[in-house]
């Protein structure tokens, strides 16, 4: 059995035609080119070195990295860059919080019912025409310049795409699942529970991903507009006292805190939907 | 409906339109039998299925079924997101779904897949999950609607025989809708043609089980015929 099995593969493949691996140059070029994606970064950062130490434009205006990084640990030492981020992620997960747990509940509420659909869908589609920032004067007039506008316009950013994808991931459900599943006995809940709704995920992580990323930005905004605490504060404060590392250090840390909830937005919902890569 | 009888379907009208895709059809289906109802595509097969299982009430006529029923489609419909057992478990009134599962994967040999997504199974195990998910609802009728139509000729030959065993085991009444002759008479009691909305003819099956082809030979041409193929066009 081995001996005609070994002797069948031999015999269909003339010696030299091994089954080819991708061809070594092929990756090699692969490989090459992904070490390139990091020089062009690291020459744009070392040309700003160069230029900004050796005096060409004024440290007011661009201050070299390492000023950026002594700037950085001078922050962190005093504190006012764990409080600033203590209070601006609270902000954030407050008002995403509220904001996706209404856009979720209304695109259920919409998406299942024909006159949830006829109350609520036109409603949020006049909303979601208005430019989001042009609400900032409106907001302050109603709310102040507290904290309650801030979390409104975070709570919006995050409410709206979550609203739309989950109704909209509601309205694909796909049919013949619902019909087998009337079939098999399932109850209503358990149909909306284990067909429409894991159905509708994902629809609804996309629409998570875009929320945050979303009422990340109407965070940043809201703070540059009218602020007492938290990273935007830190910049602003810096501004006015032309310390210009800092308002890079407030930036960079806006970036890096941005790159990490899409990361972790990112990780759920591949185990969320984890049976798609079955 | 006397107690013999699990379906009984009188005078049934249904209309697309002006087109009546069952125009007055009879049938009735007796406790535990193995029922096949052929027919060319588009007579009314699904059709006819579609109101046994309650997804479609707007027709005329009357149509009884007398205990639980069940179904497996053309394709599995399992639900993607769920595991494998979790889809045969869900919708059971039970306290132990999870060995009411187990112990129906292991009556078509799956369970050791009881804990994979559907989307590892090939289209012959994710079938055969599909008719155990029907047969643990314990159905006094189960229809089955082309349940095969997709799968290769070696794994269909092999699910026949699992669905003889399973009917042997269970004795539901069974309805088996397919369009392919030879798996009528290879699984059915009774073999029925569905054409101009209703049963057009009708044939009882005598051979004994496990059935061969051959020794069904002329049955077979009197079916097909009866289907408006001549056996010389077919064969």
């Amino acid at each position: 059995m081995t001996s005609s099995s070994s002797g069948l593969l031999t015999g269909t493949r003339p010696a030299g035609e091994a089954p080819a691996p991708p061809r070594p140059s092929a990756r090699r070029v692969r490989r090459g080119l992904k070490l390139v994606r990091w020089v062009s970064p690291l020459v744009l950062l070392l040309a700003w070195q160069v230029v900004s130490s050796a005096g060409l434009v004024s440290p007011r205006k661009l201050p070299p990295l390492t000023t950026v990084w002594q700037a950085t640990l001078e922050v962190a030492g005093n504190g006012q860059l764990g409080d600033g981020l203590a209070v601006s992620l609270r902000r954030m997960f407050i008002g995403f919080v509220i904001g996706a747990l209404i856009g979720a509940a209304l695109g259920v509420f919409a998406g299942l019912l024909r006159w949830g659909d006829a109350t609520v869908d036109p409603v949020i589609q006049m909303i979601r025409n208005v430019p989001l920032f042009g609400l900032i004067p409106l907001l302050i007039l109603w709310f102040g310049i507290g904290e309650l506008p801030k979390l409104v316009l975070i709570a919006l950013a995050a409410g709206l795409p979550i609203y739309i994808n989950v109704h909209t991931g509601i309205r694909h459900a796909d049919p013949k699942l619902v019909e087998a599943t009337s079939v098999l006995g399932y109850s209503r809940w358990e149909r909306l529970l284990h067909v429409v709704l894991p159905g509708a995920a994902s629809y609804t992580m996309v629409g998570v991903r875009l929320g945050v990323a979303s009422s990340w930005l109407a965070l940043v905004v809201a703070e540059t507009i009218a602020t007492d605490s938290g990273i935007g504060y830190m910049i602003n404060n810096a501004r006015d006292f032309l310390r210009t590392d800092i308002v890079i250090v407030g930036l960079l840390v806006y970036a890096l805190v941005g790159l990490l909830m899409d990361t972790i937005v990112r990780l759920i919902e591949r185990w969320i939907l984890r049976w798609r890569a079955a | 409906m006397t107690g013999a009888d699990t379906a009984r379907v009188r005078g049934l009208v249904k209309q697309f339109g002006t087109r009546r895709v069952l125009d007055g059809l009879e049938l009735t289906i007796r406790r535990g039998e193995f029922v096949a109802l052929l027919g060319r595509s588009g007579s009314g097969k699904s059709t006819l299925l579609r109101v046994l299982a309650g997804m479609d009430t707007e027709v005329q006529g009357e149509s009884v079924v007398d205990g639980r029923v069940s179904m497996a489609f053309q394709q599995p419909r399992l639900l993607p997101w769920r595991r494998v057992w979790r889809n045969i478990a869900l919708g059971l009134r039970t306290d132990d779904p999870r060995g009411v599962a187990r112990r129906a994967l292991a009556e078509v040999y799956l369970d050791e897949r009881a804990d994979a997504w559907p989307g590892t199974l090939s289209g012959g195990e994710a079938q055969r999950v599909s008719l155990a998910r029907a047969l643990v609802r314990e159905p006094d009728l189960l229809l089955l609607d082309e349940p095969f139509g997709s799968l290769d000729a070696l794994t269909r030959l092999a699910m026949h025989r699992l669905v003889t065993q399973l009917w042997q085991r269970h004795r539901p009444a069974v309805l088996l809708v397919t369009h392919d002759v030879d798996e009528a008479l290879a699984l059915a009691d009774r073999v029925l043609v569905l054409a101009g909305g209703r049963i057009a003819a009708e044939h009882i099956v005598p051979t004994a089980r496990p059935r061969s082809v051959a020794r069904q030979a002329e049955l077979r041409a009197r079916v097909l015929s009866d289907l408006g193929v001549d056996d010389h066009e077919a064969a």
